[in-house]
């Protein structure tokens, strides 16, 4: 969970917005809303290493209360940093979390 | 008499757990508490001064002294490494071979550069035509490159977050753009900026106008390059997602780690860091191992200014911890940092976990004489009498007159924040006493 500072409309639903674009609220994501967030990412389609990424991110979530960072990701994912930014060009945590409906992983300041 | 003492144990001697040391040297009742610090290293050295030894400004006596002439009388100082910490039991084993017991450990061992951890790094153009600054070493080496160089291709590269001071790159890029115009070189130096960021900085606010920077000195911006490995013989550095960037000269801010005697312990991250309270310093793993200043994975930036305000929180839950209060005390996140930016210029930030760094002034409302977010000569020179409080105030545990809770006086509240919108303290005087 993250502060809402604005609201946006994907698939009729309207979503809160936390101060990096990341959806606000857990809840308010599933399969549908992450294939729209993958689309405003540049990513057509969600292969299923993708939703490996993703489903990993969301289970590391909601164990520890932060996404992972990218090292953690090539650790423990199961898929290496090589494929990760083949996956997920630039930043893979960054984006894989965007997509996964969390916030911002915590790691860069 | 001192098998009645209580032990506490601070592991790391560098800026935090000095500190600490004549923090808890002054407020622990010494009838019952024995001090014992344990570091690798006799010399304390002064990591900010490490930027200035590539430019000539500073040099290997400016950064170095003895760590004992910071410790408190009747301390116990080990110099040994650590090998491993077994908090069921309450014990650290050093590489000498000793046993330490502790009823409180703090942490306070820092981060290092990990160079091993990129493909090609420490091939064999290191300390060749790719260097640190982060070391005392790679400074030196790199002091002795640059007197000699005669331009080409100069990258600075993060090779990725979190890195201790986070402002550091950014400086070394604005006072090699004064270093080589100085030497009249500059239109020889073609220099690259290449970060993992999508910006200049870690913090937005402060992007928008260091950013602006880079462009005036002609320094090029070079954002999400994620540094995968370096090509030796191609002089090439080439991004997980097959982006390259070429090189002449490439000064690299490596990966950063805690201490490996963290992951023998199994208290890290995948990063040797360890996970810690961001308010009260504990760390998650044990109730009485604390944690202080860049060993911890709390997200405030890794820097001396943030080991300096947690360590008056720390003195204080560390008490609260003995006489078995609750942690009252909170660390903010307030981070205070001097951005050189070349030619006897330099920036103040001062941000917290909740607050972006604001213009205004520093420390006091109204008068500063520091200020927040501009570039002016005050900042340099705040920036270098730092050196003299940080020898003989800071480490000393001695307070500074700046509190360790950031402070919203004297702040700007408002989204001006490019440069060629700043309006004059005058005015800011006329906003700051319309209310905020």
């Amino acid at each position: 969970m993250s502060a809402a500072v604005a609201e946006k409309v994907i698939l009729g639903k309207t979503l809160a917005i936390d101060a990096d674009g990341n959806l606000a609220n857990l809840t308010d994501w599933d399969e549908e809303i992450a294939n729209e967030l993958a689309k405003e990412e540049g990513i057509d389609s969600l292969s299923e290493k993708h939703w490996q990424v993703i489903n990993y991110m969301r289970k590391v979530y909601t164990d520890t209360g932060d996404a992972p960072s990218i090292r953690k990701l090539t650790k423990e994912s199961g898929v290496d940093t090589k494929e990760l930014y083949a996956l997920f060009p630039k930043g893979p945590a960054k984006k894989a979390a965007r997509i996964a409906g969390l916030p911002k992983p915590k790691g860069c300041i | 008499m001192e098998a009645q003492l209580k032990n506490l144990v601070i592991l790391g001697a560098g800026t935090a757990g000095t500190m600490m040391l004549n923090k808890l040297h002054n407020a622990l009742d010494l009838s019952e508490w024995k001090l014992t610090i344990v570091d690798n290293e006799k010399s304390h050295y002064y990591q900010p001064g490490f930027l200035f030894i590539p430019f000539g400004v500073y040099t290997e006596s400016d950064v170095v002294k003895p760590k004992e002439k910071f410790f408190p009388e009747g301390i116990k100082m080990i110099n040994s490494g650590i090998w491993k910490v077994i908090p069921e039991y309450n014990k650290v084993h050093l590489e000498s071979g000793i046993t330490l017991d502790y009823d409180i450990l703090i942490i306070a061992t820092g981060s290092r550069i990990a160079p091993e951890e990129t493909e090609g790094l420490t091939g064999k153009l290191w300390k060749k035509d790719i260097f640190d600054f982060y070391t005392l070493d790679g400074a030196l080496a790199l002091a002795e490159k640059f007197s000699k160089w005669d331009g080409g291709k100069l990258v600075i590269n993060i090779t990725e977050m979190p890195i201790k001071c986070p402002v550091a790159p950014l400086e070394f890029a604005f006072l090699a753009d004064a270093f080589f115009e100085e030497r009249g070189i500059r239109e020889k130096v073609h220099i690259q900026y290449v970060t993992p960021l999508a910006e200049a900085f870690t913090k937005h606010k402060c992007s928008e106008v260091l950013g602006h920077f880079l462009e005036d000195k002609g320094i090029e911006l070079v954002s999400e390059f994620n540094t995968g490995r370096i090509d030796n013989d191609e002089k090439k550095l080439i991004s997980w997602d097959e982006r390259e960037i070429e090189f002449d000269l490439l000064v690299t801010v490596p990966t950063n780690k805690g201490a490996d005697y963290i992951e023998t312990s199994g208290l890290g991250d995948e990063l040797n860091f360890v996970p810690t309270d961001k308010h009260t310093l504990q760390s998650v793993a044990s109730k009485n191992i604390f944690v202080i200043g860049d060993a911890a994975n709390i997200p405030a930036s890794k820097a001396g200014s943030v080991a300096h305000f947690e360590s008056e929180i720390l003195t204080e839950n560390i008490l609260n911890f003995i006489n078995a209060r609750p942690l009252a005390a909170r660390f903010d996140g307030h981070a205070n940092c001097f951005i050189e930016s070349g030619r006897g210029k330099a920036f103040l930030i001062d941000f917290n976990y909740d607050v972006e760094p604001m213009p205004g002034n520093f420390p006091m409302a109204h008068v500063g004489p520091f200020s927040l977010l501009k570039e002016t000569r005050m900042n340099h020179l705040g920036k270098l009498m730092f050196r003299w409080a940080y020898w003989n105030v800071l480490l000393k545990g001695k307070e500074l007159p700046i509190g360790p809770h950031m402070s919203l006086k004297g702040k700007i509240l408002d989204d001006i924040y490019k440069s060629d919108d700043f309006i004059t303290d005058e005015q800011q005087i006329t906003k700051l006493s319309g209310g905020i």
